[in-house]
């Protein structure tokens, strides 16, 4: 690992002011960055440690969850208000990572996280997100684990987070801070698409740090699921996920959320088959429909068509948890 | 150079003992560290730029609690503390399987909470308390896990088992291992290349229900 100076921030401003540099880079958990540095993907000239910002708390708001950016992955897990209002989150957060990871992640981190595309980790192959202009290994490559909704051209990875997949389905809101002051982003405008410029994985500015989420309320609780699907049962990337949040009453869909992991650059949220499904009765046919909805716009690549079926198979699975049809 | 080579190591009673095959690799990662000497330093040093070799080895103050030893040592920035734990501190029970976070053999408690210490900055864990697979035993008296890792055969090579050990404990305490299928999910950031799972399980699932204090 090349050497760096590191830096222990104690206020916000200091943060703002330090990471304005260039080759500064934000340190909290460090599971994702420092797996970078060993590989010398990224070669950070100063390392700024915000762990000892107060922005570790998990908090009830007015109408919904405050989730500081330093709140760990597995505090907000097993937190009595996300279990009580939002068990998808906890669901999600359980099944990404292992157990010691998830002690050392926090919420902004995982946010941040970028892809695990093998080509983009192997420095001796062409990655337009690695390097802008190289060019794309996966997309004649080994695509097995890559997108089928939304890439572009230059990119075909995939966002390998589950947290994320819970939040953007919930609507929750990014907090980030800059030299300006606040401002609000909403989960599904956080991430980006490749398009032209797969190096971008968000819409963060450079001189920004995300500070914390909110989740607002909702009628979710009772009828959400996360489902992931993998090579092995725990501990690996999703092949494909599903989270699923319902308000259900009488048997009727009063609304729905619904958003897949492991399909493309960003948390997947499938907006269409949502629109779909509300004023609907409960039931495996609507599950299927909507599915078939959510797929519309699906496009495989040589190794990843299984997905084309998997994706669909696991949103009906999921939904029928949800809705208790298991 | 030869400063560099000065770990600055605190020296323990127990450190006073005759084990000559770790001393020769302990030599070997001695020459190994001066061999990797970057480059930079090296072209700093042939034109005399002592100031460039300061800043190649620049090192920090880290106080940690270890096993219950409060040590204050000095460390560059860059030094996991899986590797400051082995290389300085000696303590190589603790091991390096993948060092990319995917295997859990450098599983460690620090403030009682199980991390992978291959993707923890030493300099992060300043002012914490850090427990391996060496702060387990109680003097001569194996902690309970060890012990039932030893009965049930929770091994083969061994390779992985400090850090089966220290996520098993931490498995219990944490109240995550109160059914078979919730103890493999749990354990799932342990990975043991010989398979020896089934006999995992039942050690963790032996001093679960013993209901002992661990």
């Amino acid at each position: 690992m090349k050497q760096f100076q590191y830096l222990r921030a104690s206020t916000q401003q200091g943060v703002l002011e330090a990471i304005n540099k260039p080759g500064t880079k934000i340190i909290a958990g460090g599971t994702n960055l420092v797996d970078h540095m060993k590989h010398g993907l990224i070669t950070p000239d100063k390392l700024v440690d915000i762990n000892h910002l107060p922005l570790k708390g998990i908090s009830p708001t007015k109408n919904g969850i405050h989730l500081g950016t330093l709140a760990l992955n597995s505090v907000v897990s097993e937190d009595a208000l996300v279990l009580q209002k939002q068990p998808l989150l906890s669901m999600a957060l359980k099944a990404g990572a292992s157990p010691q990871l998830r002690n050392m992640a926090t919420v902004g981190g995982n946010i941040m996280q970028r892809t695990r595309c093998t080509y983009f980790y192997d420095t001796t192959m062409p990655c337009n997100k690695r390097e802008p202009g190289t060019g794309c290994g996966a997309m004649e490559g080994y695509n097995r684990m890559h997108a089928i909704f939304g890439a572009s051209a230059q990119c075909i990875a995939v966002h390998p987070s589950d947290m994320c997949v819970a939040l953007v389905a919930l609507d929750a809101t990014v907090i980030v801070a800059g030299k300006k002051g606040e401002r609000r982003i909403p989960f599904n405008e956080f991430h980006r698409l490749p398009d032209d410029h797969p190096e971008l994985d968000n819409h963060l500015a450079k001189d920004e740090m995300i500070i914390g989420v909110e989740i607002p309320d909702n009628n979710f609780a009772k009828n959400s699921y996360y489902l992931k699907v993998r090579d092995r049962q725990s501990y690996a990337f999703a092949l494909v996920s599903v989270a699923v949040a319902m308000d259900l009453s009488g048997g009727i869909i009063r609304r729905a959320r619904l958003a897949m992991g492991g399909v493309a650059h960003k948390p997947w949220r499938l907006f269409e088959a949502e629109k779909f499904l509300e004023g609907k009765s409960v039931s495996e046919d609507t599950f299927k429909q909507a599915a078939q909805i959510a797929m519309q716009r699906a496009k495989a690549y040589e190794y990843n068509a299984f997905k084309l079926k998997m994706a669909p198979a696991s949103i009906v699975e999921a939904m029928k948890q949800a809705a208790g049809l298991a | 150079m030869e400063k560099e080579n000065n770990h600055s190591r605190p020296v323990e009673e127990s450190d006073v003992k005759d084990n000559s095959r770790r001393n020769f690799l302990k030599q070997s990662a001695l020459l190994t560290a001066v061999a990797v000497t970057p480059a930079p330093a090296v072209m700093a040093a042939g034109m005399h730029l002592d100031e460039k070799i300061a800043e190649a080895f620049e090192k920090m103050p880290l106080k940690m609690e270890v096993n219950g030893k409060m040590l204050n040592l000095m460390v560059e920035p860059r030094s996991t503390l899986l590797d400051i734990l082995r290389e300085q501190l000696d303590l190589t029970g603790t091991k390096k399987g993948c060092d990319l976070g995917q295997c859990g053999a450098c599983t460690v408690h620090v403030d009682g909470h199980r991390v992978n210490s291959c993707l923890t900055l030493g300099i992060m864990v300043n002012g914490k308390k850090v427990t391996t697979i060496e702060g387990l035993a109680k003097g001569n008296q194996l902690h309970p896990m060890q012990e039932a890792f030893l009965k049930h055969d929770g091994f083969q090579c061994g390779y992985c088992t400090p850090g089966q050990i220290m996520s098993a404990v931490a498995c219990i305490r944490e109240g995550h291992a109160n059914s078979e299928h919730e103890i493999r999910e749990y354990m799932s950031g342990n990975i043991c290349r010989c398979g020896a799972y089934p006999n995992i399980v039942n050690a963790i699932q032996e001093v679960k229900e013993g209901g002992m204090a661990i």
